[in-house]
C-alpha cells in the first residue's frame, strides 16, 4: 500500500472520484431521498450532514450495496456504474465502515484486519500479516498497544482504528464512515479525526457522516447538508460558519436547491444554543 | 506511544511470566483449570486406592478416553461456533450397528463397513448443516430431533436381534483392544513430535526476524519442546511396563492434533472463530458463513461415527446401548470442562483431550473403589457444573478487565 503524497485542495476543474446524480430512493409510501446530487473528490473529506431522517444513512446504504437506488446515475471515476449489492460496493472501491463496526471481539487485530482476506498459501501467512498491520496502522500514525490483543481488549477509539483501517486493506478510492465518533470520548475523537486526515493525506475520497457539528468543522473540506431527503446545501468548510450549518439543518433557510413543494411553516431562523 | 514495531524484543523470562500473570488475572485461563484440575482428581483417586495410577490402569485410561474423546472433538468444533449437537451419541451408536451389521450379515469388508459407517455420520451432518443454514431452526432442535431419528435409524439397522458381536479377529477389534506400540516406535514418534514442535516454532521465529517482527528468545522455544519430550518419554516409558501405548490412543491424539492445527493455521480454522465471535462480522467480511456451519456440522457428525467405530471396536460388539446412556453428555461435558467455551468463539481442539482425560479418570477411579453408576452420575455432573462455572467467571473477569 502506498502513501500518497497529499494531493492539492479538491478543485471543481478534476474528475470526482465519484458523483451522484439525481438519486431517488423510497419504502413503501416513504420518499426517503429525492433528487440527490453528491461528488467526491479524491483527497477530499465530504461531511454529510442532516437531522434525524434526512437520509444520511439511506445514501451510505445506497452507496454500500445495501439498497439500490430507485432512480438517479451514479458515476465512479466518469463512468456509469450499478451498485446492486455490497460486493459490487466492495469492487468498485468504495469501503464503507458501519456504526456497529463489525469486528469480531475474540480475534486479535491482525486477525480481524485480514478478515475474509487472509493471506495464506495454504497454511495462514501470520507474519506476512502482522507486517503488513504495522505498516498499514504506521502510515495512519494509530495508536495501538500490540495487534496481538483480542478487539475485546481495546478502546472504543481503537477499535474504531482497527475497523477503519480495515477497509483500506483492499486500497478503496472513497472510504465511508458512519458516524465514526458518536459513542467516543473527547481523545478518542481527537484520534479518529488525525485518522481521517491520514485518509486525505493518503489520496482517499472520504465521506463522513456524523452529527457533531464541531467534528465535521474540524476535518471536513465540503459539507453537504441534507434536508427531508433533499439536497440543502453544499458549503466549502472554510467558508461557513457554524450558524449557516444549522440554519440548513434544520430548513430554516433553504440554501443551494431551494424545495420545490410542501414548504414547512416558520421561516424563524432558530439560533442554535450553545 | 506510536504503532510501529518495537525495536526491543519483549523476549525475557520474566516478560513471559508477567504476561502470564496479566492473562490469568485477566480471565484467560485457558486450560489451566482443568490440568489443575486433572492432577487433584488423580492425587485424590491415587490416595483412596494405590492401583489408581498404576501403568496397567493408566493403559486402560488411555484406551477408555479415545471414543468419547473423538466424539468430543467434533463437539468442541460446534461449540466454537456458538452451535450444539446433542446427537452425537445416537450418531455413534448408528455407525456402530451399520459396522456390525455389515460385517456379520452382509459380508462387507471391513473397509466398506468403515466407510459407509463414516459416510453415514457425515450424511447426517450434512442434513443438519441444511437444516440450520436453511431454515434458521437452532441447532439444540435439530440436533434432538436428531437424536430421537437416528437412535429410530440405529434400532432399525440392528434388526430383531439387538445385539452384535463384532468377531474378535477383525482388525478393528485388535485395533481398539490389542494393538500396542512398541517402546521403540513410541519414543521415536515422541521425538518426531517434540522436533516438528521446536522446528515450526523455529521456522516461524526466522519468517519474524524476516519480517522484522519482535522475538521471543529460541531458548524458551526449545524449553517447551524439551518439556513435551520430556513428558512423552516418562509417560512412554511408565505405560511401557505395562502393555505400551495403545494404538487407538495414538489414532486420537493424532485427530486432537491435525483437528487444532487445522483451527490454528487454516483460513477455515480462522473463519469457524470468526463466526463464532461474531455471525455478523464475519459475513459482513466476505465470509460465506453457510459453508462454516455445514463443514463444521459433518464434521462433527463424522467424528461422531468414528468414535462410534472405536467404540464398538473396543466393546467387540454393536448393540442397542451402543451410543447410548452417557455417551452423548460425556462427549459435551468433556468439550467443556477441558476449556471450550458454550458461548463460541473461544477453545481449542486439545480441550477434548483434556477434558475427556478429566471423566473418564473420575469415572475410572470411582469404578476401582466399587461406587456405583450413581454415585459415578452425580460426580461427573458436579464437575460439570463447576467447569461451566468457571467458564462462565473468566467470562465475566474478562468483561470486568475489558476483554470480553
Amino acid at each position: 500500500m502506498s502513501t500518497a503524497t497529499p494531493p492539492p485542495l479538491p478543485r471543481m476543474d478534476r474528475m470526482p472520484a465519484l458523483a451522484m446524480r439525481g438519486i431517488s430512493k423510497s419504502f413503501g409510501k416513504v420518499q426517503a431521498l429525492t433528487d440527490i446530487h453528491l461528488e467526491v473528490y479524491p483527497g477530499e473529506v465530504v461531511a454529510i450532514v442532516g437531522d434525524n431522517g434526512a437520509g444520511k444513512s439511506t445514501l451510505v446504504k445506497i452507496l454500500a450495496g445495501v439498497h439500490p437506488a430507485d432512480a438517479g446515475e451514479i458515476e465512479f471515476d466518469g463512468q456509469p456504474v450499478q451498485i446492486p449489492d455490497p460486493t459490487a460496493s466492495r469492487s468498485l472501491g468504495i469501503a464503507t465502515v458501519f456504526q456497529d463496526l463489525a469486528l469480531c471481539d475474540n480475534l486479535d487485530v491482525v486477525a480481524n484486519l485480514f478478515l475474509g482476506r487472509e493471506i495464506a498459501a495454504p497454511a495462514l501467512e501470520e507474519e506476512e500479516m502482522e507486517r503488513r498491520a504495522w505498516e498499514l496502522l504506521r502510515q495512519l500514525s494509530a495508536r495501538m498497544p500490540s495487534v496481538r490483543v483480542p478487539i475485546a481488549a481495546l478502546s472504543g477509539g481503537q477499535r474504531q482504528t482497527v475497523a477503519i483501517a480495515r477497509s483500506l486493506i483492499g486500497d478503496p478510492r472513497i472510504v465511508i464512515l458512519d458516524e465514526p465518533t458518536a459513542a467516543l470520548g473527547v481523545a478518542q475523537t481527537a484520534e479518529v479525526l488525525n485518522l481521517i486526515e491520514r485518509l486525505r493525506e493518503r489520496g482517499h475520497g472520504v465521506v463522513l457522516i456524523s452529527h457533531n457539528m464541531a467534528d465535521v468543522q474540524a476535518v471536513a473540506d465540503r459539507i453537504v447538508v441534507l434536508r427531508l431527503g433533499r439536497n440543502n446545501g453544499d458549503f466549502l468548510a472554510p467558508d461557513v460558519g457554524y450558524e449557516d450549518i444549522i440554519a440548513a439543518i434544520t430548513g430554516a433557510t433553504e440554501h443551494a436547491r431551494p424545495m420545490p413543494d410542501a414548504p414547512l411553516p416558520g421561516p424563524h431562523p432558530i439560533r442554535p444554543t450553545r | 506511544m506510536t504503532a510501529g514495531i518495537p525495536t526491543t524484543p519483549p523476549s525475557r523470562v520474566s516478560t513471559a511470566l508477567a504476561d502470564a500473570r496479566a492473562r490469568l488475572t485477566g480471565g484467560d485461563l485457558g486450560s489451566l483449570p482443568v490440568v489443575v484440575g486433572l492432577i487433584v482428581i488423580w492425587g485424590v483417586f491415587q490416595a483412596l486406592n494405590p492401583s489408581f495410577l498404576s501403568a496397567d490402569n493408566l493403559v486402560n485410561l488411555t484406551l477408555q478416553c479415545a471414543a468419547v474423546g473423538t466424539i468430543a472433538i467434533g463437539i468442541v468444533l460446534v461449540l466454537l461456533l456458538g452451535q450444539i449437537d446433542l446427537s452425537v451419541g445416537s450418531v455413534s451408536g448408528l455407525a456402530a450397528a451399520i459396522l456390525g451389521v455389515g460385517l456379520t450379515q452382509l459380508g462387507w469388508a471391513l473397509g466398506v463397513a468403515i466407510l459407509v459407517a463414516v459416510l453415514a455420520g457425515a450424511a447426517i451432518g450434512l442434513l443438519y448443516g441444511a437444516l440450520y443454514t436453511r431454515f434458521g431452526v437452532p441447532s439444540f432442535i435439530i440436533t434432538l430431533a436428531g437424536l430421537l431419528g437416528v437412535l429410530g435409524l440405529q434400532l432399525k439397522v440392528l434388526g430383531p436381534t439387538g445385539s452384535i458381536n463384532l468377531p474378535a479377529d477383525s482388525p478393528i477389534v485388535l485395533f481398539a483392544q490389542s494393538w500396542f506400540l512398541p517402546p521403540w516406535l513410541a519414543y521415536a514418534l515422541s521425538a518426531v513430535w517434540a522436533g516438528v514442535v521446536f522446528l515450526s516454532a523455529a521456522l516461524r521465529r526466522r519468517r519474524r526476524i524476516r519480517a522484522g517482527l519482535p522475538v521471543g528468545a529460541l531458548g524458551w522455544q526449545a524449553l517447551r519442546a524439551g518439556g513435551l519430550l520430556a513428558l512423552c518419554v516418562a509417560a512412554v516409558a511408565y505405560l511401557a511396563t505395562d502393555r505400551g501405548v495403545g494404538v487407538m490412543f495414538v489414532f486420537f491424539v493424532v485427530l486432537v492434533i491435525v483437528v487444532d492445527v487445522a483451527l490454528t493455521r487454516t483460513v477455515w480454522g480462522r473463519q469457524v472463530y470468526a463466526v463464532g465471535g461474531s455471525v455478523e462480522a464475519a459475513r459482513r467480511a466476505g465470509i460465506r458463513v453457510d459453508r462454516v456451519y455445514i463443514s463444521v456440522f459433518v464434521l462433527c457428525s463424522t467424528l461422531a461415527a468414528v468414535g462410534g467405530l472405536l467404540a464398538a471396536g473396543r466393546l467387540s460388539s454393536a448393540s442397542l446401548s451402543s451410543g447410548g446412556g452417557d455417551t452423548n453428555l460425556n462427549a459435551i461435558a468433556a468439550a467443556v470442562i477441558g476449556g471450550t467455551s458454550l458461548f463460541g468463539g473461544r477453545g481449542s481442539a486439545w480441550s477434548a483431550l483434556l477434558g475427556i482425560a478429566v471423566i473418564q479418570s473420575i469415572s475410572n477411579g470411582l469404578t476401582l473403589l466399587s461406587l456405583d453408576s450413581s454415585i459415578r452420575y452425580m460426580i461427573t455432573g458436579g464437575v460439570l457444573l463447576l467447569a461451566v462455572i468457571i467458564d462462565s467467571l473468566t467470562r465475566r473477569s474478562r468483561a470486568a478487565h475489558g476483554q470480553a
